[in-house]
């Protein structure tokens, strides 16, 4: 039922705009590459060759489609609804990062730069960036909070050992907004030569739209996939944020099934109700301006942005995607937020009933799967993204656990 | 006519190139801040601009990050940031301030009551980092009505193309940024700084002011020279950041001032 007149799917504007969020909140030397970015952009989406080549790449270097995965020892375990976990942590290099980074890099093929920075939290967007551009023989810069590169050490290594420079952030605080500043500094100084490529559906038009269109490959497979499974579409989709990629690119194809119940799950940190240690930004925040969009961030009375806090250095961003801070107004789609302790068993949970250990990312929107699923029918089908496999994590769990890994770490 | 229309008609009838300071309100404190800012016309500043700390200053170097993140442990608030422009306006009625800084803080006071508050406070003009002309609706278009300059950003690259877009709803002056990169990175070279400005001198009558990557009295001078005035700021909050005494650093201030007065 794609009633054109009350679809929610018509989305940015001509002027990058989901409702009041979104915009191009940048400094004029960037205005111009971000113009051109856009006009590149709709080039290449109505490009057949350009499709091709993605799915090509996807098919070939990435492993597309990623299963839909019917999760029999979960769901038994749950005793409700029947879960389906969209395997996108089985991609090549780990996560559904990949997805969007495969569609920049060919998109600064055509523009003729020749080198390209990213800004990464946990290291998956990173690692997939460094991968790309080692293929291609791009040069990589990939800016990283210090604090996130003492937590991700295995990802660091990963992009060395890629080709790429790891910059450690140590402005502000190290963190991953601290990262998307200076990679926004590198651009203003570099911007004739370098790309930029950013991980996630957030920074200034055309970005959101952009990012979400590449990992829109995720929610059409899982529909496809959904329709040949069960004959129907799935009740409930539920997957994790930060910046919220994976979401959107499971949401998107399914906003005009209104049926479909969406449920985004952000990082409840140490709990929302505390002193904002957590990055729940539709929960905790209110709108303002940063990155280059106007969203939902998580800031003081005086519109300074605060840190957030979280277990997973991938959701550990004070802001979120402009289209969710419009899916969340306009009620389209809910948010809810887990904790830290929430996420941890959830991330033992799946390993001990399916075999599958997840990213601390994805645990967040498995913990919410565990408190809904034993309240719903048998017959209601869940279906959740597993962006990430947490073999990057193993030492952040560890050491949350207790579990002394002595000379391993 | 505001007091910057004023101030760049003055300084053209008298034959005279502007010199534009930049510091972080509240850096490093309060106090020795709005000692500084009162010592800026006696020191020869034509024009002061002061910045608004933020946490997430994506155009700034580190020396003008770190000014930002002193300031906001000092205390320092946008209602602070205005009350120093009052403080300032006791004894000054003349000199122009413009505010310098990034959108956020200003969004959450809300436009309409941050423009009224500016105006009293004696505030005279923005230069708002991350509002570009698409964002005019925000604040730029608002900040006219009101009575306030919105001075705009041109910088290596705004083509001609995208030239007419960039002056079409700027005022008081246009600040051109004379290399593609953050504050107090590479230094400007008046050889290519001249050709530029005289691009831009080509479609407005605004003055064109540069600024970004000049350090000495001898820089000020030379870009000064190629334009009708030149801002420094991290040149100048570096003798902050070092803790130097305010009457050194208006003694410094002075000499980049005569700098750009003898272009």
């Amino acid at each position: 039922m794609n009633d054109l007149f009350n679809s929610f799917m018509t989305g940015p504007d001509e002027n990058g705009r989901f409702g009041d969020f979104g915009g191009r909140f940048v400094s004029e030397t960037l205005m111009p590459l971000i113009l051109s970015l856009e006009e590149e952009y709709e080039k290449a989406k109505t490009d057949d060759s350009f499709w091709a080549e993605m799915d090509d790449l996807w098919e070939h270097y990435v492993g597309r489609p990623s299963p839909l995965y019917y999760a029999p020892g979960l769901t038994e375990h749950l005793g409700g609804a029947k879960i389906y976990l969209k395997r996108d942590e089985l991609n090549h290099t780990g996560a559904h990062k990949i997805n969007n980074v495969l569609g920049q890099i060919l998109l600064a093929r055509r523009m003729g730069k020749t080198r390209i920075i990213a800004e990464t939290g946990a290291g998956q967007h990173g690692v997939a960036t460094a991968t790309v551009c080692a293929k291609f023989g791009l040069k990589c810069v990939v800016y990283m909070g210090a604090h996130d590169v003492e937590r991700q050490a295995p990802n660091v290594f990963r992009m060395r050992l890629l080709g790429a420079e790891v910059i450690p952030v140590t402005s502000g605080r190290g963190t991953l907004k601290d990262a998307m500043n200076d990679a926004l500094r590198d651009w203003v100084t570099n911007v004739r030569d370098t790309f930029y490529c950013i991980g996630t559906v957030a920074g200034p038009h055309p970005y959101p739209a952009m990012v979400r269109d590449f990992q829109a490959i995720i929610g059409k497979e899982a529909k496809q996939q959904m329709l040949a499974a069960e004959g129907r579409l799935p009740d409930t989709l539920i997957a994790a944020i930060g910046g919220g990629s994976n979401a959107m690119g499971l949401f998107f194809p399914f906003l005009d099934d209104k049926d479909v119940r969406i449920i985004g799950v952000e990082a409840g940190g140490k709990g929302v109700n505390e002193k904002m240690e957590h990055c729940a930004s539709l929960t905790g925040g209110r709108p303002g301006v940063l990155h280059g969009n106007r969203t939902y961030l998580l800031q003081d009375d005086d519109g300074q942005i605060l840190e957030g806090h979280s277990i997973s250095a991938g959701l550990d961003y004070p802001g979120i995607g402009p289209e969710h801070s419009w899916l969340h107004d306009i009620g389209r789609a809910e948010y809810v937020s887990i904790t830290d302790r929430e996420a941890l068993d959830a991330f033992q949970l799946l390993c001990q009933t399916e075999g599958i250990i997840p990213a601390l990312e994805p645990s967040h929107a498995l913990a919410h799967v565990a408190k809904i699923a034993p309240t719903l029918p048998k017959d209601h089908l869940i279906c959740m993204n597993l962006c990430g496999r947490g073999d990057k994590d193993i030492f952040t769990v560890a050491r949350a656990l207790g579990f002394d890994m002595g000379d391993f770490e | 006519m505001t007091r910057i229309d004023a101030k760049f008609a003055a300084l053209k009838a008298e034959g005279k190139k502007a010199f534009v300071a930049y510091v972080m309100a509240g850096d490093p404190d309060y106090d020795t801040s709005l000692e500084v800012v009162k010592g800026l016309p006696g020191a020869g500043v034509d024009v002061i601009e002061l910045g608004l700390p933020f946490t997430d200053p994506m155009a700034d170097g580190p020396t003008i990050q770190l000014a930002g993140q002193r300031a906001l442990e000092a205390g320092q608030t946008l209602d602070k940031t205005l009350a120093m422009a009052k403080a300032f306006r006791e004894n000054d009625d003349t000199t122009p301030i413009v505010m310098m800084g990034y959108y956020n803080p200003i969004y959450s006071r809300g436009v309409p009551k941050f423009l009224e508050q500016a105006k009293e406070a004696g505030i005279d003009g923005l230069i708002v980092v991350d509002l570009p002309p698409e964002e005019d609706p925000e604040l730029c278009i608002p900040a006219q009505a009101a009575g306030l300059n919105f001075i705009r950003l041109a910088t290596p690259t705004t083509d001609d193309k995208r030239l007419p877009k960039v002056l079409q709803n700027t005022s008081g002056f246009v600040y051109y940024v004379s290399i593609t990169g953050i504050t107090g990175a590479a230094s400007a070279e008046a050889t290519n700084v001249g050709p530029e400005v005289a691009r831009i001198k080509a479609s407005t009558d605004l003055p064109v002011i540069v600024g970004f990557g000049i350090k000495t009295p001898e820089n000020a001078r030379d870009i000064a020279s190629v334009a009708d005035g030149a801002v420094v700021g991290s040149a100048i909050v570096k003798l902050i950041e070092e803790g130097k005494p305010v009457d050194e650093i208006l003694a410094y201030v002075k000499s980049l001032a005569d700098g750009a007065h003898s272009a």
